[in-house]
């Protein structure tokens, strides 16, 4: 298969006990290609994250990145692969500050032969943090803070700010904005808008329909589990996106497993 | 960018509004219950304007009332040993209560490997085993007796982790499972007569050597290394830290494992304190060991303690108890006035959370 395939998915599948939360999702992203997933609640857009970045256990169906086979064993298999991930549910640990998060299951450190006790490196860390807010101009008052005392705006960018902090091969945020105000959302737009330039992939979930059309390049709906329409941005309107995500439309290749 | 401000994107810090430490609060506990019991021995009829820290009698070359201090921590430090490790599995919010029929347990074993030959002339006659087993190296009993903790703490925390049984029952389980073994390990009879050399590692202050030692070690575990950070994350949120690439599972057992061989090694220098092992010993240190650590600011729901403060946690415990003994009032009143340290300890917590939030 073709290096310039950052992401493929073939009949990814994911049951929750009785719940099918995903079924036989095909996906696709290019090399620098940005790739918008829309849906009502429930849809299985989260679902369709996790099974990508080795939160869970997938059902079935195969995984490539970048050309090559992965079965990530969890999480930070996905990681070491390259790729950042900004879950919804932004997985920060709320009574250690910032440094720590960003660097939360993979610290700096000195002394490796330590196993499990090696030291921590807190002045890089600290560092590197500082870059890392400065790079997506994040503003933190303190990053000593315990995420416990941050607004729920700065909570998400810190969990931005983490994945910008390290090289990446593709990026996936899910619903980076949903709690940000409009300053903030237009700081993590710009993000966006520099990994567009720099070439950088980009998985993102979003309801945003303005957003998603100022961003993205390519448009994937899901609908009950499953992938109901893959929309060129160019060749569609926020009007018909609506369509395909209540249902009143489904695209025409994937008509048949959608009955 | 000004580092030293740690502000970014503008932002200003004000440094002086960084919350003060738990840890100060409680030493302010600490010097407040000093100052009561100082007073009180001031105050009350029948003690004759005692001192109960410094020294009452007229020399120089002490200020403190040295003999005085010395109990107050040598008191705490075997039951201290156990409540470093009972507050790593607190701050991952799970509970151990394994620990004090475990010190029983590894008594028993240890002493039974550190039994000498002859005692006056005579064969040993509480020997447990043949004369392959007398007069080991002391290294021997103190070996065996963490390899016990730590299995015990693998089966607890293999159970904890990979079997998703709650903390509270699984270590519920160990701790009549060990009571069990300790008083099958010699069909309910004493252990006695170590060596000299196993005696000696509890003798004296040897207790208070070990747990400040391990205090201190254990301080810079937590704070510094990458196993601490990761036993916070842990409590602070489970489902983050495993999304964040912690092996959460394999973490615990660790933690717990740690825990039950600082149980274990309680109960070694408890028995060489002692010069002997009895399956009865260890009543309660399992309860006292959190409590300590819960007067000490940590929080049961996990994320949150320190060492530091279950240290402290234990020279209030220490100082409550020879407070006591110094004003003539017996152990019924210490346990009303300690059960009601612990409860306001509790409170004083919430509302002090509440108000930062
Ligand atoms: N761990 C789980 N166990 C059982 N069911 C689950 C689990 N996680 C998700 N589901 C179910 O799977 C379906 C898809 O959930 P998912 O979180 O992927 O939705 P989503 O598209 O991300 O929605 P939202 O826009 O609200 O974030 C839902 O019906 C949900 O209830
Ligand atoms: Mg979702």
């Amino acid at each position: 298969m073709s290096e310039d395939i950052v992401l493929k998915a073939e009949d990814l599948t994911k049951h929750y006990g009785g719940v099918h939360a995903l079924e036989g999702a095909d996906f696709e992203m290019k090399k620098g290609e940005h790739v918008a997933i829309m849906g009502d609640n429930g849809a299985g857009k989260s679902t369709f994250v996790r099974q990508i970045t080795g939160v869970e256990q997938r059902t079935r169906g195969k995984v490539w990145l970048y050309g090559e086979e992965v079965n990530f064993a969890g999480p930070l298999d996905a990681r070491e692969a390259g790729i950042e991930t900004v879950f919804q549910t932004l997985a920060l640990a709320d009574d250690l500050d910032v440094p720590d998060n960003l660097f939360l299951g993979r610290e700096k450190t000195f002394a490796n032969w330590l196993g499990p006790f090696r030291i921590l490196d807190y002045k890089g860390m600290r560092k590197a943090t500082l870059a890392g807010l400065e790079k997506t101009a994040v503003k933190i008052p303190n990053i000593r803070n315990t995420i416990q005392n941050m607004s729920g705006g700065q909570r998400q960018c810190v969990a931005i700010a983490r994945t910008a902090t390290f090289q990446s091969r593709l990026t996936i945020m899910d619903e980076p904005t949903a709690a940000l105000g409009v300053q903030e959302t237009e700081q993590v737009e710009h993000i966006i808008k520099t990994l567009k330039e720099n070439g950088e992939p980009l998985i993102l979930v979003s309801h945003n329909m303005r957003q998603v059309f100022d961003l993205v390049d390519r448009i994937v709906v899901f609908r009950r589990g499953r992938i109901c329409a893959n929309l060129a941005k160019a060749d569609t309107d926020p009007q018909d996106v609506v369509a395909y995500i209540t249902g009143a439309k489904t695209g025409e290749e994937y008509r048949e497993s959608a009955l | 960018m000004e580092e030293t401000s740690h502000g970014t994107g503008g932002l200003t810090f004000d440094k002086s509004k960084r919350s003060w430490p738990n840890e100060m609060n409680i030493l302010l506990a600490l010097i407040i219950i000093i100052v009561i019991f100082e007073i009180l021995g001031q105050a009350l009829p029948y003690m004759k304007d005692q001192s109960f820290l410094f020294d009452s009698r007229d020399r120089f070359d002490s200020i403190f009332n040295e003999a005085r201090l010395k109990i107050i921590i040598l008191q705490v430090a075997i039951i201290g040993i156990i409540a470093l490790g009972v507050t790593q599995v607190i701050i991952t919010a799970g509970i151990d209560l394994s620990s004090g029929p475990l010190v029983a347990a590894t008594a028993m074993i240890a002493m039974s490997l550190a039994q000498t030959e002859l005692v006056n002339g005579y064969p040993n006659p509480k020997a447990v085993f043949g004369v392959w087993a007398m007069d080991l190296p002391v290294i021997i009993p103190v070996v065996a007796g963490l390899i016990f903790g730590a299995m015990i703490g693998a089966i607890n925390g293999t159970f904890i982790a990979y079997f998703r049984i709650p903390p509270f029952i699984a270590t519920l389980g160990m701790f009549m499972i060990c009571r069990g073994i300790a008083l099958w390990w010699s069909g309910g009879n004493p252990v006695s007569f170590p060596t000299e050399s196993f005696k000696s590692i509890g003798a004296g202050m040897m207790p208070v050597f070990w747990f400040l030692s391990l205090a201190v070690i254990f301080h810079f575990i937590l704070k510094y290394t990458v196993y601490g950070k990761h036993t916070y994350a842990i409590g602070s949120n489970e489902e983050a830290a495993r999304m964040s690439g912690i092996n959460v599972k394999r973490h615990k057992v660790l933690v717990y494992m740690i825990a039950s061989m600082l149980a274990a090694f309680a109960g070694v220098i408890l028995s060489a304190k002692a010069s002997t092992a009895q399956a009865g010993m260890g009543e309660f240190y399992e309860l006292f060991a959190i409590a300590m650590a819960v007067i000490g600011g940590i929080s049961l729901t996990g994320g949150r303690g320190s060492i530091i403060g279950t240290v402290l946690g234990a020279m209030v415990f220490g100082v409550i108890r020879s407070g006591f003994t110094f004003v003539k009032l017996d152990g019924s009143y210490q346990l009303m006035a300690m059960g009601g340290i612990i409860i306001a300890a509790v409170v004083l917590d919430q509302y002090r959370q509440r108000n930062k939030a």
